[in-house]
């Protein structure tokens, strides 16, 4: 790293720790571009991509207390999810509806992550709905400290919620509302806005008249920071500050993580329609993962010898959790009928 | 045990929960020092403190979301909305993220969450402090849906939705917060969400209503008994997701006959269901029509008293409505 980096969270990671954050980000990606592969020759109904923003979340995910932080993800999140302990056999049985996806039980689309072993909230379609809730389960976090059951230092509990969204999804009011209740009770919230300037078709300057969504903070008395998305080390450190003052009763952070989505929408979109292919293609260039590759390589890190082994080891990772899917059976049709309601508890507390 | 009224029994089942478990909390709007508009968490907020009796912002989408949130966490949250006629912002919440936890997520994640409204008409409330809402949500899988009509039942059935594991819309008379009064006894009791109530027993035609219709029809049926020597059996629904369907046709099987009764309007409400399993279920035991008396289809309670009058069944047009059957 640079001298001037020193007083930066991510100047203590270890080698071996920026390795791990590579790792997952080019796994991500292997098995993101499966995906689109894999709907090409139509053996799967759908793909949502988290193509570009993979520094975004591997730099988030870093930060948590993961499997015991709350996480109430968004679409998008691939690679977050990876890196909270997803496998990519998990992904793969949800892209072919498979008997015991991990998520759903292969009721839910591809994406609509959640895992309660992770302590991941199963999300929904309709957008910016997980963030009142991740403020409601700040306010749990915060509810059981202070009435003193549980120790607020105590990191085998959650300590703060973290939830993820893209930009189109803060014009929602369920947004606003989740924010203004995180400003008011000082919430142990941070939510991530990954913004890739397009809310599928419609770009960023038709959802706000304000040039960041961060700016918006100060509304809600909550503290706002603007990071290049891209940069995987700079997301690692404005999280670690969000995440440090959610753990020491400092209150909600709104980070917003400035990236690109360089492939459509999802497998039902295409982005010819709305901007031109120029565009797309500078802005590959600038994505997270070359960008994160040619620092680790500068630093020495990165060895050519240690990339090729990578690109083989996410080939046969994603191939092999291809066949596991492949191989696996359907859920019966009577599946759907099941975990409409909850049953009792055998003993009331 | 001791004489209350409908909302003293609200009040002592919240009271007696949040004293019972730690997780219990109580948010929504006015909810603290105010004690709620209608005064049901009065003294709670002096009792347990602002960290467990939570002033809500004024937005109903978020009471909500807040309590899914801690649900989720496993508090078990009770959410106010201060009139059913404001849930609809926080819809969204209730049916999509709610509704479908647990099967979206296959069974991992449960939503133990309740969600209080006083509901209905007959208090000057006009269109937006008077709506009956129940409808919107029986019809979605994954909800329970409660409504008492008695002081005992309010107390038993909100300590059990309480202590169920899913999300629970317990929708209050709010007509008969005050007016319906009734014996609650000291012991710990519950009532077990899903059972109907078979209110009075009778021969000749069996009543299906709830909350206030349940409460007028009762005094329909005595004033029927008394004057006409009609001998109708009242159900009180109580809770109108899951059905008690076994209670329902074993009725009608006796009887032969049904009316339901209802103050939401009268097309696609409540009453529809009732009617739809009498014809599927127990078409060989009707001796006559299933008929329906109900709110007319028009957008809400209005204000004025002779149009609100107009609006709302009461024990006497429940008791023309028993006359016509009987002597179908």
């Amino acid at each position: 790293m640079t001298t001037n980096a020193v007083a930066r969270a991510s100047a203590q990671l270890s080698e071996q720790a920026l390795l791990e954050m590579f790792w997952i980000m080019l796994l991500s990606r292997r098995l993101d571009e499966r995906a689109w592969a894999l709907h090409r020759q139509g053996k799967i109904a759908f793909h949502i991509s988290g193509m570009g923003h993979e520094a975004a979340q591997v730099g988030a995910a870093f930060t948590l207390n993961r499997g015991i932080d709350y996480v109430h993800p968004y679409y998008r999140d691939l690679a977050l999810m990876l890196a909270l302990g997803i496998t990519p056999t998990d992904f793969m049985m949800s892209l072919f509806a498979k008997k015991g996806e991990y998520s759903s039980g292969a009721r839910q689309m591809p994406s609509h992550f959640g895992y309660k072993p992770l302590n991941v909230v199963s999300g929904s379609a309709p957008v910016a709905t997980q963030v009142p809730q991740a403020a409601g389960l700040a306010f749990a976090i915060k509810y059981r400290q202070q009435t003193g059951l549980v120790d607020p230092q105590d990191a085998t509990q959650p300590r703060v919620a973290f939830t993820s969204l893209g930009e189109g999804s803060t014009s929602q009011g369920e947004w606003h509302e989740g924010m203004n209740w995180a400003g008011v009770h000082k919430l142990p919230l941070v939510c991530l806005v990954q913004n890739n300037i397009y809310a599928i078709s419609v770009p960023v300057a038709s959802q706000m008249a304000v040039a960041n969504v961060a700016d918006r903070a100060a509304a809600y008395g909550v503290t706002g920071v603007v990071v290049d998305g891209n940069d995987v080390l700079a997301v690692y450190d404005v999280m670690t500050e969000a995440v440090e003052r959610a753990y020491n009763g400092g209150g909600a952070t709104l980070v917003e993580a400035k990236t690109y989505r360089p492939v459509p929408h999802s497998s039902d979109d295409d982005d010819r329609s709305y901007r031109t292919r120029e565009e797309v293609e500078a802005w590959k260039e600038k994505g997270p993962i070359n960008r994160f590759r040619r620092t680790l390589e500068a630093e020495g890190i990165l060895t050519p010898e240690i990339l090729e082994d990578y690109e083989i080891r996410a080939r046969a990772e994603v191939d092999h959790a291809q066949a596991n899917a492949e191989a696996a059976p359907y859920p019966e049709g009577e599946d759907a009928l099941g975990d409409v309601y909850a049953p009792a508890d055998e003993v009331q507390p | 045990m001791t004489q209350m009224t409908l909302i003293d029994a609200l009040r002592l089942a919240m009271d007696e929960e949040l004293a019972r478990d730690p997780r219990v909390f109580i948010t929504g709007e006015d909810v603290g020092v105010r004690g709620g508009v209608f005064r049901a968490t009065q003294g709670l907020h002096e009792k347990y403190g602002g960290a467990r009796i939570v002033d809500s912002p004024l937005a109903e989408l978020s009471i909500v979301a807040i309590g899914i949130g801690a649900a989720l966490a496993d508090l078990r949250p009770i959410c106010e909305i201060q009139f059913a006629d404001f849930i609809h912002p926080a819809f969204n919440q209730i049916v999509n993220e709610a509704a479908k936890m647990y099967y979206r997520s296959n069974g991992q994640w449960r939503v133990p969450l309740v969600i209080r409204a006083p509901y209905g008409g007959g208090i000057s409330g006009g269109l937006y402090h008077s709506q009956s809402v129940e409808a919107f949500f029986t019809h979605v899988p994954g909800l329970k849906v409660v409504i008492p009509s008695t002081p005992y039942d309010a107390k038993g059935l909100l300590k059990s939705a309480v202590r169920d594991p899913n999300p629970v819309l317990f929708f209050e008379p709010k007509k008969g917060y005050r007016a319906i009064k009734g014996d609650v006894p000291s012991d710990e009791y519950t009532v077990p969400l899903g059972p109907a109530r078979v209110a009075r027993a009778g021969r000749d035609l069996s009543v299906f209503a709830y909350g206030m219709m349940a409460y007028y029809t009762e005094i329909a049926a005595e004033k029927v008994a008394r004057e006409d020597g009609i001998d109708a059996e009242v159900i009180d629904l109580r809770t109108l997701l899951p059905l008690d369907k076994e209670t329902i046709l074993n009725s009608v099987k006796k009887t032969g006959k049904a009316l339901v009764v209802y103050e939401d309007n009268r097309t696609m409400g409540f009453g529809a269901e009732v009617a739809a399993l009498l014809a599927d279920e127990g078409f060989e035991t009707l001796d006559a029509p299933v008929k329906r008396l109900a709110a007319p289809d028009v957008p809400s309670v209005p204000f004025s008293p002779p149009m609100q009058e107009y609006f709302m069944p009461n024990p006497d047009t429940i008791a023309a409505a028993i006359r016509d059957l009987a002597g179908y």
